[in-house]
């Protein structure tokens, strides 16, 4: 089952259009990333899910059924602008965001101590947010989003504010809930994140969906036929016809890394076939696109002719 | 609903366990009394202890007579018999407050008297001289007509009216204006007083709640429509519970210390003596023999008939529905500013008809509770809230009372509903300069 699909959902004030009949399909307990330049309508979007917002068009659909009030107690907010009461204490702030999201009393309190108990932090409860460090808030704030075990978790831009140590912790416990079952939103412009976690991704750039799929696939959409090869001995000719060297460095005595695209349908194997028998291959991989590569190509120019164009000057 | 009750919690306990709300709890019942016998105190204090003024008089009527046999607490009088050019120049040789000088003048129209002084005298000490001097005057033409002034003594008759309102079944009801004035004056300023402080506080917890960006958490879990009805209802909560805390501090406050000075509480004499008229006529005979308690005891009874259940009970609707109604429009700000002092522009204009309210209460309701302004400045929901509980010691027609508490409930439904469709907008808004106009269009967007 999929954990929300959005179809044709479109957005609409005064002046501009924020989402242009956005349709996304979130499958259940992935990570999922909502990628898109500032102001392409992800916060709109993520704001029209938790219902903070109504769409003008369109339709949501969330584990299965018309997204309608009830559901936010299945959906753990994190937003992109943290913030929390300033003048609270650490363990009656969670406690009041967990019942507000449907927790009795006492399930909240059983589950507080366990959380805080899992960030090693159980002598916070009496302490105000604003005597707190800000990845110390950020740490607080993260265990609100989840502590109601949601079973869809939208976090905007997670990791900002935390050290590399807490980013770690995040991640950890991130994987921990999806294994647990929960899906996961991810909406982020750190592509190293993007490229360690997520599943499936989406891109978003000016109000419209442009990409879409699992993170694999897209970047197989995005193959092309460019291979990295390590050999010893730079004295060989290609076919012209069939390849083109698009660079070369010396890594070593002797030992050279050579980028080559194939051209028309030529494969990897051919490739290697015709190397083996002009040089000595040392290794041979196939040169992919990051997601940044994808991203701020797409996000720049219009669609798959500057993507590849990017990728060749890469 | 639920979630509701549970903001409403919050809002409430947060305020209430501040050191700051402990604090005005019990210091306003201790120093609000404690400041006014202060100053009465003070006041008196100077009263009796004030040294008397000297004035130098310079009398070429020879009329008046003022010299040291005719010296007042306030005023001594020193004759000078010298030119008026040389008095003068004595007189600002001394510290005196005065030179008075009364040239020679026809006793049916005294003109040309002149008073020198080297600061601006209170216009009080020119009217008690002024006051001197007429006296003096009519003591010169009782003279001339040959009038004894025993007989004019018992010329003059003191007559006391006293008001009783009669109700159409023919019930009879004595009343003090003066009472009623009074009780309508400070009823009508606490209100407003309170509608504007609660009404503040509403917007700064809106303004917090936007700057610390907290909101954005809480309307993933609440409609923001209940966020703000939580608010406001948490909010009014604290001040209901302060009120009850107050009356009962000040009742037992000044029961002790009345109850120290061997008194008792004017209502409660006041009641007291009004059971005993009813068990015991002849006692109640018996004392309005007793001349000169009659007055007392009329003023005490007066207060025992002050509906005061009835007043507590209006004052609190009152105070409720105009914190309601001003309370929704204070939100609708907070969520649409950005700080306190970006706030100023738009507080003015939604407070001006509390404003006109006020006035209405001086200028209309106190001095005539049954005109036709009074009555719409207590019926519209705006103003209502000060001037109906202005006017209601006076004993307002049911109807009256009855219309003025519907429009007021409808008033803060309408209010309400405006500022919900503005805040909903305002709170996620950042960064953008707001405006009447811009207002209007959040309140236009649609659901």
């Amino acid at each position: 089952m999929e954990a929300l699909i959005a179809k044709d959902v479109t957005k609409r004030y005064a002046q501009h259009t924020a989402l242009d009949k956005v349709t996304i399909t979130i499958p259940e307990k992935t990570i999922f990333g909502l990628l898109g330049p500032n102001g392409a309508g992800k916060t709109t979007l993520i704001r029209i899910i938790n219902q903070i917002i109504n769409h003008d068009e369109g339709e949501i659909i969330i584990f299965g059924e018309k997204l309608k009030p009830g559901h936010v107690e299945q959906i753990g907010y994190l937003p992109e602008e943290r913030g929390l009461y300033k003048k609270m204490k650490v363990g009656d702030q969670l406690l009041y965001l967990a019942q507000l999201k449907g927790l009795s009393r006492k399930d909240a309190l059983a589950k507080i101590k366990i959380w805080l108990e899992k960030f090693d932090i159980k002598d916070w409860w009496n302490k105000k947010v604003e005597d707190l460090s800000k990845g110390m808030a950020q740490k607080v704030q993260f265990i609100s989003t989840v502590l109601h075990e949601p079973k869809l978790i939208i976090l905007d831009e997670p990791f900002s504010g935390f050290d590399p140590v807490n980013a770690q912790l995040i991640t950890e416990k991130i994987l921990e809930l999806k294994e647990q079952g929960s899906t996961i939103i991810f909406s982020t412009h750190r592509m190293e994140t993007v490229e360690s976690l997520c599943d499936h991704i989406a891109l978003i750039n000016k109000s419209k969906k442009i990409l879409e799929g699992p993170k694999k696939q897209v970047k197989e959409q995005y193959r092309s036929n460019t291979f990295i090869v390590e050999h010893r001995g730079n004295h060989f000719n290609l076919a012209a016809e069939k390849y083109e060297l698009k660079g070369q460095v010396v890594i070593e005595d002797n030992l050279f890394s050579s980028t080559i695209q194939a051209k028309g349908s030529i494969k990897g194997n051919q490739l290697i076939r015709d190397l083996i028998d002009i040089t000595d291959v040392y290794s041979f991989q196939e040169k992919l696109p990051t997601m940044a590569d994808i991203f701020i190509s797409l996000v720049k120019g219009d669609g798959d002719e500057a993507l590849k164009k990017h990728l060749q000057e890469v | 609903m639920n979630k509701v009750w549970l903001i409403i919690q919050r809002e409430f306990l947060i305020r209430v366990r501040k050191k700051s709300f402990l604090i005005a709890t019990i210091l306003v019942p201790l120093l609000v009394p404690g400041i006014l016998g202060g100053l009465i105190y003070v006041a008196v204090k100077e009263a009796e202890s004030a040294k008397p003024d000297t004035v130098m008089i310079l009398d070429e009527s020879g009329q008046f007579n003022l010299d040291s046999t005719k010296n007042t607490k306030r005023f001594h009088f020193v004759p000078m018999l010298v030119a008026l050019e040389h008095a003068k120049k004595a007189y600002n040789e001394t510290k005196d407050f005065a030179l008075l000088y009364v040239p020679k003048f026809d006793i049916n129209k005294p003109e040309g008297l002149v008073i020198y002084t080297q600061e601006n005298p209170s216009i009080e000490k020119i009217g008690d001289l002024e006051t001197i001097l007429q006296d003096r005057v009519r003591d010169l033409k009782l003279q001339e007509y040959k009038i004894d002034k025993e007989v004019l003594k018992n010329l003059k008759t003191k007559i006391n009216l006293k008001q009783i309102n009669l109700s159409k079944s023919g019930e009879e009801k004595s009343s003090n204006s003066g009472i009623l004035y009074g009780m309508g004056f400070i009823l009508g300023i606490m209100i407003y007083i309170f509608v504007l402080v609660y009404g503040i506080q509403i917007m700064q917890g809106v303004i917090d709640e936007k700057t610390s960006k907290v909101v954005e958490v809480i309307v993933s879990s609440v409609k923001p429509f209940q966020l703000m009805l939580g608010k406001i209802v948490g909010i009014a909560a604290v001040g209901v519970l302060q009120f009850l805390i107050w009356i009962v501090l000040i009742t037992f406050l000044s029961s002790s210390v009345l109850g120290y000075f061997g008194l008792k509480m004017p209502q409660k004499q006041a009641m007291e003596e009004v059971t005993k008229k009813i068990q015991d006529e002849d006692v109640k005979q018996a004392m309005q023999q007793q001349q000169s308690n009659v007055q007392v005891n009329e003023l005490l009874a007066n207060i025992g008939e002050i509906p005061f259940g009835k007043i507590a009970f209006v004052f609190v609707f009152y105070f409720l529905g105009g914190y309601l109604l001003y309370g929704a429009l204070f939100a609708a700000v907070g969520s649409a500013v950005e700080s306190i002092q970006e706030s100023q522009q738009f507080q003015f204009p939604i407070t001006l008809p509390l404003l006109i309210g006020y006035f209405g209460l001086f200028m209309f309701v106190l001095r005539d509770p049954h005109g036709p302004v009074s009555f719409w400045l207590s019926v519209i929901p705006f103003t209502s809230p000060v001037a109906m509980v202005g006017r209601i010691a006076f004993d307002v027609p049911a109807w009256q009372l009855a219309l003025s508490m519907v429009m007021l409930i409808a008033g803060f439904i309408f209010t309400t509903w405006v500022a919900g469709r503005i805040y909903r907008v305002g709170i996620l808004m950042t960064g953008t300069k707001v405006n009447w106009k811009v207002m209007a269009k959040w309140f236009m967007i649609s659901e």
